[in-house]
């Protein structure tokens, strides 16, 4: 098959697979009724439309970041660390802990403090698979799944039984303190003039106090951290020796033994590492945006950080772009629940097909592209 | 397909030109590099003809036009004198062609009669097929001695009995012109010769046989012509009775080689290693090496002689730090530990033990990496390599890569291009740069020359020599019995995980120790 050129590869091919979902998006759309010019322009305004907008899309991508990045150490140590959720609940698990225990007085204390649990937790709950793997064999596609349930289960134990405050219904933490409140977007300086409300007559809304009113979005400073993740990354695997081992060991575990990598170290490091930052996600959802921990908090995010870390091609650049487009399909798709007929059923089918042509069938866009190269070039 | 029964040849328009094969202009490029230019050749009916190239010499891309994997950018293929095209493999069958691969395409769990009727099979049910394949397997084995059991799982035959079955599937599917390429990369001296045996029937039944190898005396011993290819072009199509080794070898480098070593006696010294009673256990607990004793001394080549699979990988692997072994290892008048964490390939690097692996493909590079990440492959704590703390020093490291590829001749001398789209003889020529580099006390070395092309393994022979003149210590194992007699200085035979004797070079000859190899032959 003929090499394409690098800008095809990683420009080109995205965007068509992208582009073909998109058609068969919108022939889904016209076989249920809709039009799927509207249906666009209400996911692009819902997702991208605002300042609002973008608070939502940019909140959500912040967790596909972390779920995508733990999924890509794993898997450049070549292993599928497919039931990272439960890692991500244990850290949820970390950060209410942390954020419970202490009346913070600051709210970056907390972050560091909050951030410490959420890996720790994350990792010890990634060690024992990890270690199974490490001397034992045991598959880590299954036993991180199995610790996916246990994690679920102990999740509820503990919120209805030993974090509930007494008198309160739902199995649920108790709201964190004030001191662990971290900024959201439109708290932070810099960013806040964007979240301004206006009335009705284009003048700024303003408060009991005379103060300016801003629009609440759940985008907080975890979107930075992700940034810095990803950067944390990306040197990690391909400026330490500590990366340069991992890769090798998920290229060729033989050859990985042959140069002195030691398997155990590697899997139980990567699968740390993983953990970790599937727990760190905690950051974003539980302390970022519900500040109490409930059930389910990571619902969902893992198998998208799945998909984020196949389309991103394992790099982290890659990486934080599909976090976003995926933000935007998750935003926008429940726009489209909310201001049209469309099901928000249409948003999982829409990631599905997404997921399908970068991830799947992107071979198939790579080999057509391919042989039209090839064709250029010979004449 | 409709098969016919063996005796319908190629109908009619045959006999018309007597060449099986004709190309001309046969041009195809990747990119911008030209591995194929303006190749003519024709291969007259009924002959063995060779095609000899080093590596990346365009021999396969040739062979992988004529069976329809590729398509040429422009050039003319003609078969019994009419022109075809080809552009996939079923177009390829039907003109008559059928290609054994140096890699098998062989369903490992079904039998030899399943696998040759797999995609030519009469219709959705198998039975009337598989009685026909059946007789018809029958036949070719009386006729041309390739006798296999038709019932036989594959994953249950030798090497040279799965080549035979891609030969019979080859026949099977009629191919009146056969291709194999490379076809004794993997066969024992034994089962090559009962393969040229079997080629040789094949051409006097009036096939035509392409044998595309870079061993020189195959293509003397076996081929009526020979064409060599050097860098894309067809440099010259020669009778095999009016040419030579010494001619072939310097048509194919396009400069004189030299086939013999030189070496000067050795200047042995003190005891590097000393090994007693080593022995390893494979993963199902069958011991495979029983206890070997030896030594080896400084400025000394000590070669280890002996059929693949007889304890050789594991004597490297054990010495190498990759295999768990008990016994005694003795390096440099230490005791290196043979179980445990402590024992593995990092340790021995430091300890002065460099490993030039069998299996350079899947032990010694990561084929994915780039040249680059190569040269750091077990060496990636190395202080040369290291920014500060925390980082690696890319930029050292490529430069010392690119050093290392000019001081041992690598092609192309480009760093950061990834070890698989290097030829065989220069990825083998990376990693004996890596561990030779590091001036090692002990070199371990297997099957250095294993698909390597031949003014590469010339170099190689000589860097050989050269850490040996330097007063270092080499174990030497491979299969070739030629490069055994030509290296080493002493040789240890080895059988079924045992040594069988020690031979001085001088005194001894092939057939003893092939004798030896066999299992005959006393201490």
């Amino acid at each position: 098959m003929t090499k394409l050129p690098t800008w095809a590869d990683v420009g080109l091919v995205p965007l068509i697979s992208l582009t073909l979902a998109a058609l068969v998006s919108a022939g889904v759309l016209l076989a249920i009724g809709q039009s799927p010019m509207q249906a666009l322009s209400v996911m692009v305004n819902g997702a991208l439309g605002s300042s609002y907008a973008w608070g939502y899309t940019l909140y959500y991508a912040t967790s596909f970041i972390f779920t995508g990045l733990a999924v890509t150490v794993a898997f450049h140590a070549g292993l599928f660390n497919i039931g990272g959720e439960g890692q991500a609940q244990l850290g949820g698990l970390g950060v209410a802990l942390v954020c419970l225990a202490l009346p913070w007085p600051h709210w970056t204390i907390a972050l560091v403090a909050a951030m410490f649990g959420a890996a720790l937790f994350g990792a010890a709950w990634a060690a024992i698979p990890a270690y199974l793997q490490a001397k034992r064999g045991s598959p880590i596609v299954i036993t991180t799944i199995m610790f996916k349930y246990i994690a679920a289960a102990l999740l509820i134990y503990l919120l209805v039984n030993v974090l509930r405050p007494d008198g309160q219904m739902d199995p649920a933490s108790a709201n964190f303190p004030a001191g662990a409140h971290v900024p959201q977007f439109q708290e932070i300086p810099i960013l806040q003039g964007l979240f301004q409300r206006f009335g009705a007559d284009g003048l700024p809304r303003l408060n009991a106090e005379g103060l300016p009113m801003y629009q609440q979005v759940p985008a907080n400073v975890t979107f930075f951290i992700a940034i810095a993740a990803c950067v944390l990354v990306w040197v990690m695997l391909w400026h330490t020796r500590l990366g340069y081992a991992i890769r090798a060991f998920g290229k060729s575990e033989k050859a990985a033994v042959y140069a002195g990598i030691s398997p155990l170290r590697i899997i139980m490091i990567a699968m740390l590492i993983s953990g970790a930052l599937a727990g760190l996600m905690a950051i974003n959802n539980v302390m970022g945006q519900a500040e109490r921990l409930v059930q389910n908090s990571a619902s969902g995010a893992w198998f998208i950080g799945i998909a984020v870390a196949l389309m991103g091609r394992n790099h982290p650049l890659g990486i934080f772009l599909a976090a976003v487009l995926f933000g935007f399909l998750f935003q926008g798709g429940a726009a489209l629940g909310l201001e049209t007929d469309i099901p928000i059923e249409l948003r999982t089918v829409v990631q599905g097909l997404v997921i399908l042509f970068t991830g799947a069938l992107d071979q198939m866009v790579r080999m057509l592209l391919g042989a039209f190269f090839a064709k250029k070039g010979a004449t | 397909m409709a098969a016919a029964d063996l005796g319908g040849r190629q109908a009619t328009a045959a006999l018309t030109s007597p060449y099986a094969i004709e190309l001309k202009g046969i041009s195809k490029a990747f990119g911008s590099v030209q591995a194929n230019k303006d190749i003519n050749i024709a291969i007259p009916r009924g002959t063995i003809h060779g095609i000899i190239g080093e590596n990346g010499a365009g021999k396969s891309t040739l062979m992988s036009i004529l069976y329809g994997f590729y398509r040429a950018d422009s050039g003319q293929i003609l078969v019994n004198g009419a022109p075809v095209t080809i552009p996939d493999s079923q177009s390829a069958i039907r003109a008559g062609i059928g290609m054994v691969f140096q890699h098998f395409k062989l369903v490992q769990n079904f039998t030899v009669l399943e696998n040759v009727i797999l995609g030519a099979e009469d219709g959705p049910m198998l039975n009337s097929s598989l009685a026909k394949a059946r007789k018809i397997l029958g036949d070719l084995s009386r006729e041309y001695e390739l006798d296999v059991d038709p019932d036989a799982l594959i994953e249950n035959l030798s090497v040279g009995h799965q080549q035979r079955v891609e030969i019979l599937k080859a026949l099977y599917r009629q191919a009146e012109i056969l291709i194999l390429d490379e076809p004794t990369g993997v066969l024992t001296p034994d089962e090559a010769d009962h393969l040229f045996r079997i080629l040789r029937g094949l051409r006097d039944q009036g096939k035509t046989i392409v044998l595309i190898t870079h061993k020189l005396r195959e293509i003397m011993e076996t081929t009526d012509n020979v064409s060599v290819m050097r860098r894309g072009t067809m440099v010259a199509t020669v009778k095999t009775t009016e040419t030579s080794p010494e001619a072939l070898a310097e048509l194919m480098v396009g400069r004189k080689v030299l086939l013999e070593v030189v070496k000067n006696p050795a200047k042995s010294g003190e005891i590097i290693l000393s090994v007693k009673d080593l022995a390893v256990k494979d993963e199902h607990g069958v011991t495979r090496l029983k206890g070997v004793s030896f030594d080896i001394r400084a400025g000394e080549i000590l070669g280890i002689a002996g059929v693949a699979g007889n304890g050789q990988s594991e004597l490297l692997e054990a010495l190498g730090g990759i295999a768990p072994a008990s016994g005694v290892v003795v390096l440099n008048g230490a005791e290196l530990p043979l179980t445990g964490p402590r024992a593995n390939g990092k340790a021995r690097r430091d300890a002065g033990i460099a490993h030039v692996p069998e299996d350079r493909q899947s032990l010694g590079l990561i084929m994915d990496f780039a040249a680059w990440e190569n040269v750091a492959f077990g060496y990636h704590d190395d202080p040369r390599y290291q920014k500060n703390a925390w980082l690696m020093d890319n930029d050292a490291l490529r430069a010392d890569t690119a050093a290392k590829m000019a001081t041992y001749d690598v092609r192309p001398p480009i760093p950061t291009l990834a070890a698989k789209s290097f030829s065989g003889g220069n990825q083998q020529k990376l990693v004996v740069a890596r561990e030779m580099d590091r001036n090692p006390d002990l070199l371990l070395i297997g099957q250095p020359t294993r698909g390597v092309d031949i003014g590469a393994i010339e170099f190689i022979h000589k860097q050989i020599i050269a850490l040996r003149d330097a007063g270092k210590a080499v174990l030497l194992v491979s299969v070739e019995l030629d490069e055994i007699m030509s290296l080493s200085d002493r040789v240890l035979v080895m059988f079924d995980g045992q040594i069988m004797g020690e031979r001085l070079p001088a005194q001894t000859n092939e057939r003893e120790l092939g004798m030896m190899m066999a299992g005959m032959g006393a201490k």
